[in-house]
């Protein structure tokens, strides 16, 4: 059975697509069989994190409406073997989404053998999000540390537990997980952000990780890679980290307490 | 802001703000957008039902679903009129 990821969060520029693509090469790094489809119909931008933009030929709008099959509009991932891109097209509104094409797509990927399928969700509360989050078995919800982030994760938390098959239907609640990202410990501790104990709080889910501010995913993104193959990054472990905790491994959280930069580091600057 | 912190330049801490203001915003939403479809109907039979005996007026009932860890509160508030001093 492939089991169906969402990565969600109401509010734009969060970091959905990066945590998309982190967590669907950290899956597949680890052996499994993945594909991240990008739901962002029109505006199309996990092709350009993953680096593969210059490859697409179909898009999910294509497979949906049986314009060209599946292996034709998967594209093969440039770092793993077992993970596979399958991009939003750029000139359709999201209205082409259909449910049914939506579902077909799902159940044809799993006749490929894909052990998780990760959906990129497009900001907003409107079809093409209801559309990533419908068959959902678990949803990753990306939150950053600020109130209006806080306020629109608990919005899609709503509709995951109205919209969702699995709601609908009345089977086991879509599994939920909190991964706060752009977290910053210093602010945290000056009392000028949000802690992440706080954001869990408010929004009453299962922590799987946290992600601090970083120019190491700006620099990610530059090159077309995920952040999780970056070396000495503290975003690529803490990414590490988030999949293994998804695989049920035990990982203490890391990055989340301010340490004082050492007198050294102070003087030579260095990063 | 006091005098002291006016000179060392103490930042005020924020966080705690937003943290109020958000766990307020958050139930107030969760009440209104995760209400059962039935709150609205129930209301306005429950106004029907107790206004033949009562005269009360649509605003006098307030039908709210509560939840609370596990448990679940219906909560039907009726504001009876002010009875004449006899």
């Amino acid at each position: 059975m492939a089991r169906v990821i969402v990565v969600t969060s109401g509010k734009g520029g969060v970091g959905k697509t990066t945590t998309s693509a982190s967590i669907s090469t950290g899956l597949a790094l680890r052996g499994f069989k993945t594909a991240v489809i990008d739901f962002d119909v029109g505006l199309r931008n996990l092709d350009l994190i993953m680096g593969c933009e210059r490859r697409v030929v179909y898009d999910l709008i294509n497979v949906v409406n049986g314009e060209a099959n599946l292996n034709q509009a998967l594209i093969k991932d440039k770092h793993c073997d077992n993970l596979f891109i399958l991009p939003a097209s750029q000139t359709r509104d999201k209205d082409a989404l259909t449910e049914e094409g939506v579902e077909k797509v799902l159940k044809d990927l799993e006749h490929l053998g894909f052990d998780y399928i990760l959906c990129d969700s497009p900001a907003g509360i409107e079809r093409g999000a209801v559309m990533a989050l419908t068959f959902a078995d678990e949803a990753i919800v990306v939150s950053n540390p600020e109130v209006s982030s806080v306020r629109d994760s608990d919005r899609i938390l709503g509709i995951l537990q109205s919209k969702s098959r699995r709601a609908i239907e009345g089977r086991e609640p879509v599994k939920e997980h909190l991964l706060v990202t752009r977290y910053s410990p210093k602010r945290v501790e000056d009392g000028e952000m949000l802690s992440y104990k706080d954001v869990q709080e408010l929004l009453r889910i299962p922590l799987i990780g946290v992600i601090p501010e970083s120019d190491d995913v700006l620099q990610a993104s530059n090159q077309g890679t995920p952040a999780i193959h970056l070396k000495d990054s503290d975003v690529a472990i803490a990414y590490q980290d988030v999949v293994a905790r998804f695989l049920d491994e035990d990982r203490p959280l890391r990055f989340v307490a301010y340490e004082k930069p050492g007198l050294l580091k102070r003087l030579f600057g260095g990063k | 802001m006091s005098l002291l912190s006016y000179f060392f330049g103490s930042k005020q801490k924020t966080a705690s703000v937003a943290k109020e203001r958000l766990s307020l915003i958050i139930a107030h939403e969760r009440g209104t957008n995760r209400t059962p479809d039935f709150l609205p109907d129930l209301q306005r039979e429950l106004i029907a039902v107790i206004s033949k005996y009562v005269n009360v007026g649509p605003d006098d009932i307030k039908v709210q679903l509560e939840k609370q860890d596990n448990c679940e509160i219906l909560e039907v508030n009726i504001t009876l009129p002010e009875q004449p001093q006899k």
